[in-house]
């Protein structure tokens, strides 16, 4: 079905979209962006700022984000917020969208903007009622529909329970990037990094770029070869979408084998968790927002973090553990649910978070990790 | 790192009397505190001068001292309490400047007492507006963002008009330093205008510095309030961002949490630079708040300013959050880290997170220029409103029209019908900032103002103004719409229209609405305020309304009270209110009742989540209050409703409530209406046998003069139907009635004017009592200083009361009782006396709580709103008298001789209004009530007492220097024995020759001194208004003739009140200061806590 536009008109009279879960559970509402049909996994994100990145975040493909924060939209879209080429969200869910945007960096509204990338979603629904369900009831299997799409519900729910799930799924092949490429120092080349392309967002080579490193993005599907290949000072596993239990993990392992610095990020963290022997599990319905406090257990200071995962790493927190690459322990840990949000190996440089230290959207406070990850280049040198 | 273990005690300074710019809101902070910080095992040892208060409640501290808060005072008590610490940062900026004077001389080291909290170090540089500079200057050098507007310290006029210069031309902002709430700052569009605000800002800095920078008027403006633990963890609480752009100063401005209009990169860059401040600022441990300018074309950020302490946006921000600034900066304070200590309302996420918002906060300002008619209304960077109102919503429409009708003023909400006007003229009212601006954009709007030119008119951001289109357009449809569908009523209810709004729209009552919009199944929801967007559950019952799907009341099994709140604050009707609730709330709770708060106010206890079992954050109309009931009603069995104790707001709906077959308890709406209404009122007394002062009703001029030539001059008249004496005058002869009427607007056949005999020279009477339908117990008996025809809420008061003796007691226990049972209370009632000429003449009885109950119960030792909630639900006196909440025998009317003197003294917001040529307003008290708070000065005898009260509420008393005197003629007589006593005491008097001349007759030697309208005198002799303003005089007395004329002492009065000179305006304030001053120079001015008079008094009750 070819997703028509709600373009110009405002949410009162957008066309009635219906929102179905897998359990039964349903929303009615308007048509917000495309009209038409999609599925996914229902998650929530409770950032209150920042649905630019967030839409553009490659670890939502697949993924239908419902939107804690009443109003979007209300700074329209930009040139410079996006996180990557294109909108991964699968569907868009949303109360109260906004008709005029303001922002002096608007170049126009997100309506327009999901309508042209064809992303379906929805509007004027209990988004909080929605949110504690999914709370309660864990993140499952959703479709959006309107249009020509809509039917009556027990055949809905049939469409929405015939959509594959999050569990088992290999999303990396879809998201990344088809070439290599390189993303230049800003200012003086100290290190090169080959970054393997999980679902990588554009801030984080940028975070790397702005301290002398020249980044080469490397598809997912790089080989250890094609990853030294670039003679690397050190290497970094980027985030990214799908059940960590499907990866590969040739690359890491060699990696580790070769003991070249090693930074991971989020699906990185569980490549890496993998890699050292631990397990990874589906959280219930996982950590997305931007107000996350995570504890570095080494300084005992705690920072705000932006996450989204849905996966976690399965390692015990009250001590270390025995690896093939020594000892390993976790470093940072998430306040509010004890989840492990950071990995080291104490004889090795390499280490690993849950979260997202180049923060796009989200605060800052993580930054230093890009710096953590410099030093651990310009130790190696010396 | 857990609590400290070397500190035991902690001395807590509260913020003293309710003043325009520091409110409620420090109540509310400051009871957080003590609580908590007894909760952690300290002791607790508080000072606050304000009665009305529940932190100076003895059970929240384990010392109260209701003394002044000034530097003297606070030292006393340090010597007898001996703290180990000070906590300073949660009494707004007196407790801030009065530590650093205590820092300053000294007085903390010698006694050993730690400042904790925030160190001098990091005030000084968050406040002094030059170190802030190189502050935000650092800041730049490290993160690469922020900057100060450009600006130049100034420390004279020279100073000032050469840096306009500097600036390149106005116009140009002025701040004086070290002042609070802004006072003093404005707008500077010419050298007219920078004189004058630079020369007051000047003289207001107590470091005589002003500020002079760069006009970032029409920016746009937001706030951020950030956390810091010792263990330099940081949290952003909120973000908050103001509908009115820059040039209205916060807390006048409409603001709205989270911020609405902000990309999360920009949104970051500001929260880079708050944690980066209050780094370089070095507030180690607790809250501040920062204000930054953006400038709506490029993003430019300025940083406009820091509080490194609990303010008001913190109070705001707390409600809006549900994250408890104070509670956790006292945590903080004595060692605690965030990530130590749990957020309250998921119990088992900690507290060093940033809360995410899944609805929408607006706050509102409420104003009373109505008060004020001479002071200019424009809004500028000086604060003027004197209370808020918040509400919450799943939308910024919701949420504001929620917030609009929360203001209970006429005009307040959105009016969409009707003739618009003309545009033009509409779009260049709304450029200048004003109390009611937006609804003038909204008329401008539906004058068919196009988003471009509001936003040429106003600045105000296009995403706010389309939000007012977007109401505007449903408006359009509710008139238009055949009828009124389901869908249709949601969609509109969604975006916070209230019943009365459509009824409007459509030409119906608002009941009509209701009843189509009940049988149409359009019901609110309740959500909850839960700090994390729903993400974990929440523990703790804190709701408030939406048009949404799902309900989150949960269901209960106990009886739950409704206790309906008072409201914004406002002149009349302030925090005493609040006071009133919480107890009732509490003693409920005990009483085995689930207590359901309704209220709007963010500043206030009872809008604390944890002060009632539940709250509802909602307006208190009576649509939101129905549908409160109904939601309560569907969770558990409901007990009732109470109206009596948050003022005139709850009690103006009690019939209808009751109409609508909701269960009012106490006092029944029937027995409300026979003491409000005038002519039931006057057969309740005509039964008892009680006097009234003659009166009638009159809708012009010939009959006003007719009564009054019948009753004799002088009258006091006044519109009916007002509240707080609006518009109430004291006319002395027929020319000024005919004036009166003339002016008055408010006048008509339906609203007639009423004339009553002024009893002159008659002493004012305020009596609380509790009445359960067969017992009464006196509450307190109040003997005003002032005389009556002075409203009883500005005029100082006694109790016990000090010159009446025990037949006059007895006859208004007798009085107070025929009018309790004639009327039909339950629970509380208030009547205001004149015994004149030895007639004991009633003037009016108000069944509810009044506003001297805090300070009735306080000075009585006896929690009389908790008294009247239990009655209220059917207790009896002689139960609570067996139950220990009463005494077992006697009441306030029959206090012990050696009882302790408790003096009430109003404190007046004079200094914050300014006339529109830049003048200050008038300072004489009249019929109509204008202070906006109170405090209490309490010793063994009247004397102390007073000087006390006098000290909180004004500065102290002078003990010795120059005294100027100026009285009508009327009380000429009355100041002689006064003025000796002054010259006993050494103090050198000045006089106006008419005064001069009576003085010397009576052999009392005064100076004569030129008027103001003499001018100087041919060598230079300087006129008084001169020598106040060289500070030459240390106290003034001026009595005034009549009001409403610009008199002569208009210009001393002002003069007075800009260089802080007591000024005693009636001879009944001028005995009672010769009698404080006396008390002062006979030296020995003790401190004692509340708790020891209470044990005093217990004791002597005994006896």
């Amino acid at each position: 079905m070819t997703p028509s536009s709600t373009r110009g008109t405002a949410r009162r009279q957008a066309p009635p979209a219906v929102l179905v879960l897998e359990d039964g559970r349903s929303f009615r509402g308007r048509a917000y962006g495309a009209v038409g049909e999609t599925f996914g996994e229902a998650v929530f994100s409770t950032g209150m700022s920042g649905y630019q990145e967030t839409l553009t975040d490659p670890s939502y493909h697949r993924q239908v984000v419902v939107m804690t924060a009443p109003h979007v939209g209300n700074t329209g879209v930009n040139d410079e917020d996006r996180e990557s080429r294109k909108i991964w969200v699968s569907g868009y869910v949303v109360r109260d969208p906004a008709r005029t945007p303001s922002s002096w960096r608007s170049r126009r509204t997100l309506d327009d903007e999901l309508t042209e990338q064809g992303v379906v979603g929805i509007s004027g629904i209990d988004t909080r009622a929605l949110t504690r369900h999914l709370r309660e009831r864990g993140a499952m299997r959703v479709g959006i529909f309107s249009g020509d799409a809509l039917a009556d519900e027990t055949t809905l729910l049939g469409r929405v329970r015939q959509a594959p799930g999050m569990t088992g799924a290999e999303l990396s092949s879809e998201v990344t990037t088809a070439e290599p490429y390189v993303v230049p120092a800003i200012g003086e080349k100290r290190f090169t990094v080959a970054a393997i392309d999980l679902g990588i967002k554009g801030m984080t080579p940028h975070r790397m770029a702005e301290r002398g490193i020249e980044v080469h993005v490397l598809p997912a599907t790089a080989t250890l070869d094609e990853v030294y290949a670039v003679d690397p000072d050190g290497v970094f596993l980027a985030n990214g979408p799908g059940d960590p239990a499907t990866a590969d993990l040739t690359v890491v392992k060699g990696v580790l084998e070769r003991s070249t610095p090693l930074f991971g990020i989020c699906f990185g963290n569980q490549l890496l968790g993998r890699a050292l022997g631990f397990g990874t599990y589906k959280l219930k319905y996982g950590h997305r927002g931007i107000n996350q406090p995570v504890q570095d257990r080494t300084t005992g200071k705690v920072e705000v973090t932006a996450h989204n995962h849905g996966f976690a790493v399965d390692a015990p927190l009250d001590r270390a553990s025995e690896t093939p690459y020594g000892l390993a322990e976790v470093t940072h840990v998430c306040l509010n649910d004890d989840v492990v949000e950071g990995l080291r190996l104490l004889d090795r440089p390499v280490f690993s978070v849950q979260y997202h230290p180049e923060a796009a959207a989200g605060p800052h406070d993580a930054a230093y990790l890009f710096d953590r990850f410099t030093q651990l280049m310009e130790d190696q040198r010396a | 790192m857990p609590k400290r273990t070397d500190i035991q005690s902690i001395l807590v300074i509260g913020s003293g009397p309710i003043v325009i710019g520091q409110a409620a809101e420090f109540d509310y902070s400051g009871t957080q505190a003590c609580r908590v910080l007894r909760a952690e095992g300290f002791r607790v040892i508080l000072i606050n001068s304000n009665p009305a208060t529940i932190m100076t409640d003895p059970e929240i501290a384990d010392a109260t001292y209701v003394e002044p808060i000034t530097p003297e005072f606070v030292e006393k008590i340090i010597v007898k309490e001996r703290p180990d610490a000070l906590l300073a940062t949660l009494g707004g900026q007196t407790a801030l400047n009065t530590a650093i004077s205590l820092h300053d001389a000294g007085t903390l080291d010698k006694y050993g007492v730690e400042l904790i909290g925030a160190n001098v170090e990091a005030i000084n540089k968050g406040e002094d507006r030059e170190r802030f500079k190189d502050v935000v200057e650092e800041v730049r050098r490290k993160i690469g963002h922020g900057e100060s507007a450009r600006s130049v310290i100034c420390h004279s006029m020279d100073d000032v008009l050469a840096g306009v210069d500097t600036l390149g031309g106005y116009p140009v902002v002025v701040r004086p330093s070290f002042t609070m709430g802004g006072a003093g700052s404005g707008f500077a569009h010419t050298e007219e205008d920078l004189r004058r605000i630079a020369g007051q800002g000047l003289m207001l800095s107590p470091t005589t510095e002003v500020l002079l920078e760069e006009s970032i008027l029409g920016w746009k403006e937001y706030e951020l309030e950030l956390m810091r633990d010792r263990n330099d963890n940081v949290v952003v609480v909120c973000s908050i961002e103001n509908f009115d752009p820059m040039g209205v100063h916060t807390g006048d401005s409409i603001t709205v949490a989270p911020a609405m209009t902000l990309t999360d990169r920009e949104y970051q860059v500001l929260r880079d630079v708050g944690i980066a401040v209050i780094r370089e600022v070095g507030v180690d441990t607790g809250g501040c708040n920062i204000q930054f300018a953006v400038n709506p074309e490029d993003g430019r950020v300025i940083v406009i300013e820091m509080n490194p302490r609990v303010s008001r946006s913190s109070a705001l921000a707390s409600k809006a959050t549900g994250f408890p600034i104070a509670k956790i900066a006292a945590r903080l304070a004595v060692g605690y880290t965030l990530d130590e200590i749990p957020n309250d309302i998921t119990e088992k996420t900690p507290a060093s997170f940033e809360p995410t918002l899944d609805y929408v906060v607006v706050k509102v300002p409420r104003f009373a220029f109505e008060k004020f008619p001479a002071a200019d209304s424009a809004l500028t960077t000086t604060m003027k409103s004197v209370g808020e109102a918040m509400a919450i919503g799943r939308n910024f429409t919701e949420a504001l029209q929620k917030a609009m009708r929360s203001l209970e003023r006429a005009g307040s909400q959105f009016d969409l019908t009707g003739e618009p006007g003309d545009k033009a003229l509409l779009l260049e009212r709304a450029g200048l900032p004003t109390d009611g601006r937006i609804n003038t954009v909204m008329r401008a709007i539906v004058a068919g103002a196009t988003p471009q030119e509001v936003f040429d008119a106003t600045r105000i951001d296009p995403w706010f103004v389309d939000q007012l289109f977007l109401i505007k357009e449903l408006a359009d449809e509710v008139a238009a719409a055949a009828e009124l569908t389901p869908e249709l009523l949601a969609d509109v209810k969604r975006h916070g229209f209230s019943d009365a709004q459509i009824a409007g729209l459509r030409g119906l009552r608002e009941d009509v609405v209701r009843e189509v919009r009940h049988a149409l199944g359009v019901r609110p929801v309740y959500k909850t305020v839960d700090t994390c967007a729903a993400e974990f559950a929440a523990k703790t019952p804190y709701f408030y309304s939406s048009y949404d799907e799902e309900n989150e009341v949960a269901p209960r099994e106990k009886p739950a009270v409704i206790i309906l709140g008072s409201g914004p604050n406002r002149i009349g009707q302030g925090i005493e209110f609040d006071y009133s609730c919480v107890h009732a709330s509490f003693a409920l709770h005990d009483a085995g009742y689930e207590t359901v708060m309704v209220n709007c106010n963010p500043e206030t206890v009872s809008t604390d989540y944890d002060t009632s079992d539940r709250l509802y954050f909602e307006p208190l109309t009576l649509e939101d209050v129905l549908e409160i009931v109904h939601a309560e009603t569907q969770a558990g069995p409901v007990a009732g409703v109470i109206v009596q104790l948050g003022g005139q707001t709850p009690l103006g709906l009690a019939q209808a409530l009751k109409d609508n077959g909701v269960p009012v308890v106490g006092t029944s709406p029937e027995a409300i209406h026979l003491a409000e209404d005038r002519g039931a009122f006057g057969r309740v007394l005509e039964e008892a046998g009680l006097p009234a002062p003659k009166h009638g009703t009159a809708t012009s001029f010939p009959g006003a003069k007719a009564i009054a030539d019948e009753i004799g001059y002088p009258v006091l008249v006044r519109p009916s139907y007002v509240l707080g004496g609006r518009g109430m005058e004291i006319v002395y002869d027929e020319t000024r009635l005919a004036a009166y009427i003339e002016e008055s607007t408010e006048i008509s056949p339906d609203r007639p004017v009423l004339v009553d005999r002024f009893l002159d020279d008659a002493i004012e009477i305020d009596v609380d009592a509790l009445y359960d339908g067969t017992e009464l117990y006196l509450g307190g008996v109040m003997e005003h200083i002032e005389e009556a025809g002075i409203h009883s809420g500005d005029s100082a008061c006694a109790l016990p009361p000090i010159t009446l003796g025990g037949y006059d007691i007895k006859r208004l226990r007798a009085s107070t009782e025929a009018i309790a049972r004639g009327v039909g209370v339950r629970g509380l009632i208030n009547i205001q006396f004149a015994l004149a000429g030895d007639i004991l003449y009633v003037l009016e009885a108000n069944p509810r709580a009044s506003r001297t109950v805090p300070f009735t119960s306080k000075a009585t030792a006896v929690p009389l709103a908790k008294a009247a909630a239990r009655i209220s639900l059917g207790a009896t006196v002689a139960q609570l008298r067996a139950e220990g909440m009463l005494p077992a025998r006697g009441d306030g009317g029959d206090l012990p001789l050696d009882a302790p003197i408790s003096v009430k003294e109003a404190v007046m917001p004079w200094s914050r209004f300014r006339d529109i040529q830049g003048r200050g307003v008038d300072t004489v008290l009249g019929p109509e009530m204008r202070s906006t708070g109170e405090v209490m000065g309490i010793d063994s005898v009247f004397g102390t007492a007073y000087a006390k009260s006098q000290a909180g509420a004004y500065g102290p008393l002078p003990t010795k220097g120059r005294a100027f005197i100026s009285v009508a003629n009327r009380d000429k007589r009355s100041m002689i024995f006064p003025a000796r006593e002054l010259v006993a005491h050494g103090f050198e008097l000045l006089a106006t020759s008419g005064t001069a001349e009576v003085l010397k007759r009576n052999g009392i030697n005064a100076t004569v001194v030129r008027k103001q309208s003499e001018g100087e005198g041919p060598n230079g002799e300087r006129t008084v208004v001169q020598l106040i303003h060289d500070g030459e005089i240390d106290l003034i007395v001026n009595t005034p003739y009549g009001t409403g004329g610009r008199l002569d002492g208009y210009d001393i009065r002002t003069a007075a009140v800009a260089r802080a000179v007591p000024c005693l305006t009636t001879v009944q304030a001028l005995a009672a200061a010769v009698q404080g001053i006396d008390a002062l120079n006979h030296g020995g001015v003790g401190v004692c806590s509340l708790q020891d008079h209470a044990s005093r008094l217990t004791a002597a009750r005994e006896d």
